[in-house]
């Protein structure tokens, strides 16, 4: 059994890599893409064209496409990400601390939304089809399709300024201790709670609701198992299985898609990072940027399926 | 003893003094549905006697899987009790309170059901399962090695022979066989007062089918243990149970003594199934196979009278408008207005026997050494391997063996789903056809048709039979407009498909139209072949012989041959004028029907023939002694040297057969491929 693990990983992590190189592709042909010459932009409309070839020969923009990829990427994979155009200075550190915030609020939005959701979703589906399970599911729906501009904005003007249970501002001031920080960050969490609340619970009532009818759980209650031991072993364990694969799909999604989130508390994570850097065309930033976004979507996808592997026998064992 | 004894509902059957391991009185059961109750047990009564062994039959739709989950009251959601009482071990199941049910359930009552791989946890070792069931016992066993050395026992005494390996398995690592019998361990393992089995053989073959036959019924010598049998398969039926019930429609039509019963029925359905069976003697040459006309009324139906009287043919109007008494001769009841003339009825189906197609000498298929590798990885598995064949005009191959033994890749083999190894040669009618059906001409590609066993996936559910067929009537046979319209009609009408049915989608229908459907688009293009794979095996016994009758009339009709899969004996004979026997992938007996039933027999083949249970009939009353194969079959990727079948043979020569692979050597047109000389081998009654 331990055999086939190995060389499974070996595998997963080449299509992580390759799909990763991909990426990269795409985003370094994106940024080619846009329009404007590098140094034209950076200089303004007035410098002298001597001052802007100048420029470009120095960053090297005026070298042909594919070097300048070979260029970047073989710098990238040992830490450097290159020089913001806007800073002057080199993009990594800017990249990781707004990684670490981002990761901050997304860390504190999964702490509420898993247990939460997966808790809804198997209380639901052992009450399927009452007024408890129909509660819990239309509430679900209506949190997922409410944007997130729409319910941070509530959010803020119900807890943080009618009620003034939480500060409306995601950065805590400097020297906050952790759960100071934390508290926060309950805040900005909330509207993404609201958003995955729904999609994890349908899926763990959906697995639940499987579970509860499959032959093995009838099996089980047949041997005159307490119900709880039944729903512990028996119904959980296959059924949150699916769901894991869809929580690690929502890292990515929490990751990258904090941008709004991240404007409105004028929070520095990677969202606004990205978004900044968009719009003054810092090419090394917005690459740096979104290239680390899918590095840490990969890794994730990566370990949920390898955490899937090991929770489940048949797929430990290569399939049959 | 020929008269009635109505029996009064006051004075109680004289029964033995022990309390009845089921006692089940008066039994209504609901399922509620959109509000509406439908009612799918009718006040059924009977009780079964410690150590007694009690059948339940009928077809699929008629209450018995229910009738099982509410002696455990374990009936789903939506399904309540509306009426009667359950009593386990004289204990009424109504009273008890939740922990008391858990309590009984712990240690008085088991049940098995047909699917083993799904009725265990898939991410629990079978270990963590078994333990389960000793930690939930009076005396619990506390350490972990206790409980392992008892779980070793019971799998023992089920006749596991490396209980260390199973214990340590998940369940997706076992074979459906061993799964039933890791179940069967599980239900036995607490010394239960009643053992419920529900259809816990019809998803396995023959062979393991009378393995774990013989194991229940051993085990219940040594257990003394209750059994509620249910089945749909009256041969199963016949061999494992002392007295049987005949469920249909919710209602317990008739009971008695199992061979009393069978052999003397007292209802019409009882009579009615008896007579669709494809049993030993029967052949598409000599009789059509009967069927029950009309189908079963739906769950919730309102029945004044009794509950067949729309599908019988003795029905008059006391039949319509009273349900009918229990009449009783001893031990055997009827619930049958005319209970008297139950054997007397006609014959559904018209008494002409089918025309027989016309055999001609001309060969429309023909393989020779047909192989077929599959490379697993560095392994090779050798699905097919050297099977030669020759099909005739109008003629039927029944192709048999048990699962694994390749009957399935070699029709599509033969139908160019798959690349066959190099050295394989394919003709039809006498053209070399190409090995992927791509390459093969149009004619070719026409002239193979195939129905599949499930016509649910086979069919696309989105579209109308009107549209299933006449797609195929425009693609395989070039047909438009008002042509196609007519032979859409025609073809309806052969399959006794009405115009009703036209508009309708495959979720509409039930099973045996599905198939219908299926066979009518088979035979669109006029095809010379059509190659069936267990077309009726996920059919209840009425509606095979109604497909089986089909399936024969447009044989002689159309001319038509057919290579027929099953792993149904019964069902081949029917059907069959060849028999190829197919075990991993080798041919092991290819001859004319007659002489493969009649014998001598491979050893393979007798093994298969004597697991058949057979139903009474007239003539059978001497039970012929069952040869019982060992283990599972070998796997494909590893296959024994010499005789392949040489590993679970009961009648192994010696050191020859682990060495030589025996010639295949043919009398008669009947070809054998063994090392035993053709007059020691062994021949059936």
């Amino acid at each position: 059994m331990r055999a086939r693990l190995i060389p499974m990983l070996a595998q997963r992590l080449g299509l992580a890599l390759v799909t990763l190189l991909l990426l990269s592709m795409v985003v370094f042909a994106g940024a080619q893409l846009l329009p404007g010459n590098v140094g034209r932009a950076i200089l303004g409309p007035l410098a002298d064209p001597v001052a802007v070839a100048a420029l470009n020969h120095k960053l090297g923009t005026d070298l042909p496409v594919p070097e300048q990829y070979w260029i970047w990427i073989s710098h990238f994979v040992t830490g450097n990400m290159g020089i913001s155009y806007t800073y002057r200075t080199p993009v990594a550190p800017f990249v990781i601390a707004a990684l670490l915030n981002s990761l901050k609020l997304a860390a504190v939005a999964f702490v509420i939304v898993v247990p939460l959701s997966i808790a809804g979703g198997v209380y639901a589906a052992m009450h399927a089809r009452t007024w408890i399970d129909k509660t819990i599911s239309i509430a679900g729906l209506s949190m997922t399709v409410i944007p997130e501009f729409v319910s941070s904005i509530i959010l803020i003007l119900i807890l943080g300024i009618w009620l003034r249970w939480l500060p409306i501002t995601a950065t805590a001031p400097r020297h906050a201790d952790v759960l100071d920080q934390i508290d926060h960050l309950i805040l900005p969490a909330l509207p993404l709670v609201f958003i995955l609340f729904g999609y994890i619970a349908r899926m763990a009532r959906a697995g639940t609701i499987d579970a509860l009818d499959a032959d093995y759980t009838r099996t089980a209650t047949l041997k005159g198992l307490p119900p709880g031991v039944v729903i512990r072993r028996h119904v959980l364990r296959n059924a949150l299985l699916p769901t894991i694969t869809v929580v690690a799909t929502q890292v990515g999604y929490l990751v990258g898609g904090l941008v709004i989130v991240e404007t409105l508390f004028r929070y520095q994570g990677i969202g606004s990072l990205i978004l900044t850097a968009a719009r003054a065309k810092d090419f090394p930033m917005l690459e740096g940027g979104i290239l680390t976004i899918g590095i840490v979507y990969v890794l994730v996808t990566m370990l949920a399926d390898i955490a899937l592997v090991m929770l489940n026998p048949r797929l430990r064992d290569g399939g049959r | 003893m020929s008269s009635t004894a109505l029996r009064q509902p006051i004075e109680p059957a004289p029964r033995a003094q022990p309390t009845p391991a089921l006692d089940i009185e008066n039994l209504d059961v609901v399922y509620r549905t959109r509000g509406r109750d439908m009612q799918v047990l009718r006040g059924i009564s009977f009780s079964i006697a410690p150590g007694e062994s009690y059948g339940l039959v009928g077809e699929s739709g008629c209450g018995k899987s229910t009738a099982a989950l509410a002696a455990l009251s374990a009936l789903p959601r939506n399904g309540f009790v509306r009426g009667g009482s359950v009593r386990v071990a004289g204990q009424t199941l109504a009273s008890l309170d939740a922990t008391a049910l858990r309590r009984l359930r712990a240690e008085q009552i088991s049940m098995v059901y047909q699917d083993a791989g799904r009725a265990l946890n898939p991410s629990l070792t079978i270990f963590r399962q078994m333990a389960e069931v000793f930690e939930l016992l009076a005396q619990p066993a506390d350490r972990a090695a206790d409980l392992r050395a008892l779980c070793t026992t019971m799998l023992n005494r089920v006749q596991i022979s490396s209980p260390d390996r199973v214990l340590d398995a998940y369940p997706h690592q076992l074979s459906g066989g061993m799964l039933q019998r890791v179940i069967i361990a599980m239900a036995l393992a607490k010394e239960p007062s009643l053992l419920v089995l529900d259809e816990p053989t019809t998803a396995l073959d023959a062979t393991v089918e009378a393995e774990v036959l013989d194991l229940v019924a051993t085990l219940r010598r040594e257990f003394s243990t209750a059994i509620l049998f249910i089945s749909h398969n009256i041969g199963v039926i016949e061999r494992m149970c002392d007295r049987v019930g005949v469920l249909y429609a919710g209602s317990l039509v008739e009971t008695g003594p199992t061979a009393q019963l069978l052999r003397r029925p007292m209802h019409p359905y009882t009579m009615r199934l008896l007579r669709c069976l494809p049993t030993p003697g029967r052949s598409k040459a000599t009789a059509r196979l009967d069927t029950i006309k009309g189908f079963l009324p739906p769950p919730g139906a309102i029945i004044p009278g009794c509950v067949f009287a729309d599908r019988c043919d003795l029905a008059d109007t006391i039949c319509h408008t009273t349900p009918p008494p229990e009449h009783t001769i001893a031990t055997h009841a009827s619930r049958c207005h005319h209970w008297q003339r139950a054997t007397e009825q006609p014959l559904t189906a018209t008494e002409t026997p089918i025309p027989t197609a016309n055999h001609s000498h001309d060969i429309v298929l023909r393989g020779t050494n047909i192989s077929k590798t599959f490379q697993i990885g560095t392994r090779s598995l050798h699905a097919v391997t050297d099977v030669s064949f020759s099909l005739r005009e109008g003629e039927t191959l029944g192709i048999v063996g048990e699962s694994g033994s390749g009957k399935t890749t070699l029709a599509r083999l033969l139908l160019g789903l798959l690349n066959p190894d190099p050295g394989s040669i394919i003709e039809l009618a006498g053209q070399p056809a190409a090995g992927h059906a791509a390459a093969r001409s149009q004619d070719q590609q026409k002239a193979l048709q195939i129905v599949f066993q499930n016509p649910d996936s086979a069919l696309n559910r989105s579209h109308t039979v009107r549209h299933l067929i006449g797609r195929a009537l425009a693609r395989l046979a070039g047909l438009s407009g008002a042509t196609r319209t007519a032979r859409l009609t025609e073809l309806i009408h052969a399959v006794r498909l009405t115009d009703r049915h036209l508009g309708m989608r495959p979720r509409q229908l039930s099973g045996g139209l599905k198939q219908r459907v299926a066979i009518a688009r088979a035979f669109a293009g006029n095809p010379k072949i059509v190659i069936c794979d267990e077309p009726t095996s996920a059919l209840d016994v009425s509606v095979q012989a109604a497909i089986l009758n089909l399936l024969a009339d447009l044989q002689a009709r159309e001319n038509t041959s057919y290579v027929f899969i099953s792993h149904d004996l019964g069902v081949v004979r029917y059907l069959s004028d060849r028999i190829a026997v197919l075990y991993l992938g080798r041919i092991m007996e290819i001859g004319p029907a007659e002489a493969v039933f009649e014998g001598p027999h491979h050893p393979y083949t007798e093994a298969l023939l004597s697991s058949i249970p057979t139903p009474f009939n007239e003539s059978n009353t001497t039970q012929t002694t069952r040869i019982r194969l060992h283990g599972d079959i070998p796997s494909a990727l590893n296959p024994p040297t010499g005789c392949v079948f040489h590993t679970r043979c009961p009648r192994k020569l010696g050191p020859i057969c682990e060495t030589t692979e025996p010639a295949p050597e043919t009398i008669n047109d009947h070809t054998i491929a063994c090392h035993i000389p053709r007059n020691q081998l062994g021949k059936r009654p």
